[in-house]
């Protein structure tokens, strides 16, 4: 009962904030509230006993990615920057839509059957670990070396962009 | 049979003339491209001869009749299984009259031309359209199927426009040609309608199948439709208002007096002596079909359209002023006479002597007519004006052309050894067995025709004796010889030719012989016409003034040509284009430009509707992606049923 | 432990987080505010194949190890949007969305 009473409570908080984080017209806050739906994300998986996969989330998203936004938010913006309000009427109809679209979506989720498996094994770090660079049945390996490659890739064109030609800026 | 192959090269001489002349004549000396279109027809009017002896004196009688022999059939074009449009050259004895008609008097022309049209600045270009014309002409006169005949037809009203338009720097040309090409146009629809009917009915477009006693037409008895004629009636009725187009036949006439804007040599080629009888021709060659089909009612509707028209146009030629118009309605009223003569015409033996008689006189009108014309011509050649109160007293300037002129005048008239008093003689005594009244109207035609002959040939020849600012002179030679030949042809084929022999409606001989009894009436009254317009004209006397005053108020009527143009103009202006085109124009302008308009308005303001759509933001495609994914997500779980709206 | 929780509710709060991503992809025009909305969308994924892996397949670890590839691409895409962000910026001295229209024909 008392699972279910936090999970109600982290669910509502990542809600409020991720509404926060989409509709405040200053970025770092939208940053700092992206971080914080971030951490909750976390208290999720730990919830869900999966602490490996909440370490992972806490120290990459929210160590990682949160850190990145914000610093590109400095460096883009003034810290005081405020972006300019959203139009009502463009806030009602989209917000709308969308709303209509998730109570579809959400509508159709309860219509599907799914077939709850009671099963209480963790899931241990070595067993990970091992399925992970596995060539066996179930392995990862394949995968795994993909994205340390697209990490690899992104790594270089990261640097490349960022380090840019001389722009017309900086000619000016 | 023979082999007739070689008339094929009547046809592509002229052409290959046309094309020379027509592509290459601006690069040539002018003189060049006169010689190659007479050259081309020179050696055309030889073969053309030749195909006469052959087919008239060496085949003759094949089981006692002329036979008929395709030189040429191609399948052109087919339409449907049975219908075909062929192109061909049919030799048959009208066509090969025709064809010898044609090619001679277009010779005579072109000869004429070549001094006419000295130092003209369209010299290569009038001959070229003199190929061009001579070229449909004689495709006309060969068709084998009434769709051939169609084509070289509106070819023929083509180079026939182009020539009243030579002139195209003067309005007044410009507007007689627009005039001459819109009337016969409008008449071919006609002629148009009556071929699409005709061929939709009887399956054919073939002359021969048409007109074949177990044809489609003679054999079947279609029932009445219209106004008691049959379907067939009503086909040939519309052909014949195309024939009466091109013919100028009253009411469709308006246009020939204004074609004679065109070079003289023109209105004598194709104005008096072969386009305008094309509508003859026409009728003629589906003679059997007119004669058999309802009894021959439209037949008489011919023959009432020819003698209304003689009489029409003969009473407008004693009061114009203008040469070339005189000529032009007396023209029209010879025309009227050979229509009349087929109206009243049989098949068989002697009933068949209005046919022949037509045919002849159109064959004798073609050479007098033409002499007329190229001697009018020679006469403006000298005196630089076409009216006759300019001219008077030319006789001792140009001897030739005078005696030449009279010759034709006289054969006109139908005085005896000249042409037209045989032709006449037949057709009177055609029209006399056949309706007195026809007769009649024919017969004081006659002596119209011969007064106003003469009062031109008086007018312009004797009468008042005037200076003029230089001498006339006689024209050259070039133009003097084909005078000459014309004329003697005119006193000769009358009676040297048995034409009866040659073209009868069933092709069997006949032989005719002058019905005195008719035709000393018909010299009597053609003397009288001469000799009142003796007592006219021959002196300059106050009498014409007189007499036309005496007539008051009916011969300004005459000379505006019964307002017959301003009518036309009326029904033009205030009906069709008030009536009809101004309502039609304001629907095309509000209505359907309207719809157009607002198509295009449609499209362009949705294209800016849609523009903002291709915004480039990709905010707004994100947004349009996932609502056209949820619009498509929901139709597929409602069309799966996984959404249930009533439960 | 999880009593109670169903696996409803969690894919709720997953859509719900989704659809506010792209709420805020749609409204905003901050090329950053974008990236933002982008991560919150990768995030309510994640937790999709969580939930799946815990509820439906427990004894396996496809959805665990896909949700850890997830995080590592999400880190990979941030990189690289920041760059072009960065780059961007520099350019054209905006970071605003509706300024980078060269899509548009």
């Amino acid at each position: 009962m008392g699972t279910k009473i936090i999970f109600y409570i982290v669910a509502g908080l990542m809600i409020l904030f991720s509404i926060l984080s989409v509709s405040t017209t200053r970025v770092i806050r939208a940053a700092v509230y992206l971080l914080f739906v971030m951490m909750l994300m976390g208290g999720i998986y730990f919830l869900f006993g999966y602490n490996f996969l909440a370490g992972v989330q806490l120290t990459v998203y929210s160590g990682g990615i949160a850190v990145l936004i914000v610093i590109a938010v400095l460096l883009v913006h003034n810290i005081d920057h405020r972006m300019e309000k959203i139009p009502l009427i463009e806030y009602l109809w989209k917000g709308s839509v969308l709303l209509g679209g998730s109570i579809l979506t959400i509508f159709t989720i309860n219509q599907f059957p799914f077939k709850r498996i009671a099963g209480t094994e963790d899931v241990s770090v070595s067993k990970i670990g091992t399925q992970l660079l596995s060539l066996g049945e179930g392995g990862f390996i394949l995968p795994f070396e993909v994205i340390s490659i697209l990490l690899l890739a992104v790594m270089v064109a990261a640097i490349i962009i960022a380090k840019g030609e001389v722009t017309k800026n900086e000619e000016k | 049979m023979g082999d007739f192959t070689y008339t094929i090269w009547i046809f592509i001489l002229p052409i290959a003339a046309f094309l020379i002349t027509g592509l290459f004549g601006s690069k040539m000396p002018a003189k060049v491209s006169g010689w190659i279109g007479t050259a081309s027809i020179t050696v055309a009017l030889m073969l053309a001869l030749r195909t006469a002896y052959q087919y008239f004196i060496q085949v003759g009688f094949v089981e006692g009749h002329r036979p008929t022999v395709f030189a040429y059939k191609e399948v052109w074009m087919n339409f449907t299984e049975t219908l075909t449009f062929d192109m061909g050259i049919l030799i048959d004895p009208i066509s090969v009259m025709m064809l010898v008609v044609v090619t001679f008097i277009s010779f005579m022309v072109h000869v004429y031309s070549i001094g006419y049209m000295k130092g003209d600045k369209g010299y290569y270009r009038f001959f070229a359209f003199l190929s061009l014309f001579s070229v449909s002409m004689l495709g006309l006169v060969v068709a084998t199927n009434i769709f051939q005949m169609y084509f070289f037809w509106e070819l023929v009203g083509v180079s026939s426009y182009l020539l009243i338009g030579f002139y195209y720097d003067k309005p007044s040309a410009v507007a007689a040609a627009k005039k001459a090409f819109i009337v016969t146009r409008f008449a071919d629809l006609g002629f148009l309608i009556g071929i699409l009917l005709l061929s939709y009915h009887a399956g054919t477009f073939d002359f021969m199948t048409l007109v074949s006693e177990d044809g489609p037409l003679l054999a079947q008895s279609a029932p009445p439709v219209f106004m008691g004629l049959s379907i067939f009636g009503v086909a040939l009725s519309l052909i014949f208002i195309g024939g009466a187009g091109k013919s100028a036949m009253f009411p469709l006439h308006i246009w020939l007096p204004d074609a004679m804007e065109g070079p003289t040599p023109v209105s004598a080629l194709i104005h008096a002596a072969t386009m305008v009888v094309a509508g003859v021709y026409l009728v003629a060659r589906l003679f059997p079909a007119y004669h058999g089909v309802d009894g021959g009612v439209v037949l008489n509707l011919v023959a009432w359209t020819g003698a209304i028209s003689s009489l029409f146009a003969a009473i407008i030629a004693m009061t114009q002023d203008d040469i070339k118009r005189v000529l032009a309605f007396s023209t029209m009223s010879q025309i009227g006479y050979m229509m009349l003569s087929l109206g009243v015409s049989g098949m068989e033996g002697h009933h068949g002597l209005g046919y022949m008689a037509s045919m002849f006189h159109l064959f004798t009108h073609a050479m007098f007519k033409a002499l007329l014309f190229l001697g009018a011509g020679s006469v403006i050649h000298a005196v630089h004006s076409n009216l006759m109160s300019d001219m008077g007293g030319l006789h001792k300037h140009m001897k030739i052309t005078s005696w030449t002129f009279l010759i034709a005048c006289l054969a006109i008239s139908g005085i005896p050894i000249f042409s037209g008093f045989f032709s006449k003689d037949e057709i009177l005594v055609a029209a006399f067995e056949h309706n007195k009244v026809l007769w009649a109207i024919e017969y004081i035609v006659a002596g119209i025709t011969a007064f106003y002959m003469f009062r031109i040939y008086f007018g312009i020849f004797w009468g008042k004796r005037r200076e003029y600012h230089h001498t006339p002179h006689e024209s050259p030679m070039v133009m003097a010889i084909p005078l000459m030949i014309l004329a003697a042809l005119t006193m000769v084929v009358g009676w040297a030719i048995p034409f009866g022999n040659y073209v009868m409606p069933d092709r069997m001989a006949y032989h005719g012989h002058i019905e005195w009894s008719l035709a000393i009436p018909s010299v009597a009254i053609g003397a009288l016409g001469i000799f009142v317009a003796y007592i006219f004209y021959f002196k300059e006397t106050s009498l014409p003034e007189k007499v036309s005053s005496a007539f008051g108020q009916s011969y300004g009527w005459a000379k505006d040509k019964f307002y017959f143009d301003e009518i036309y103009q009326f029904f033009a202006h205030k009906m069709m284009f008030a009536g009809v085109a101004a309502p039609i124009a304001w629907f095309d302008r509000h209505v359907v430009d309207g719809f157009m308009n607002g198509v295009g308005w449609m499209t362009e303001t949705f294209s800016y509707l849609l523009e903002g759509w291709q915004s480039g933001k990709v905010r707004q495609y994100g947004f349009s992606f996932v609502a056209g994914l949820l619009v498509i997500l929901f139709a597929v779980l409602y069309l799966n049923g996984f959404i249930d709206f009533k439960g | 432990m999880i009593e109670g929780i169903t696996v409803y509710d969690v894919l709720a709060v997953s859509t719900i987080i989704f659809f506010i991503g792209i709420f805020g992809f749609v409204t905003r025009k901050n090329l950053i505010s974008l990236l933002i909305s982008t991560e919150l969308m990768l995030n309510a994924v994640a937790l999709n194949f969580v939930i799946f892996n815990k509820f439906l397949y427990p004894g396996q670890i496809q959805g665990y190890v896909f949700s850890l590839f997830l995080i590592a691409v999400a880190a990979a895409e941030v990189a690289l949007a920041i760059a072009i962000i960065i780059s961007l910026y520099r350019m054209d001295n905006s970071v605003d969305a509706d300024d980078m229209d060269t899509l548009k024909g």
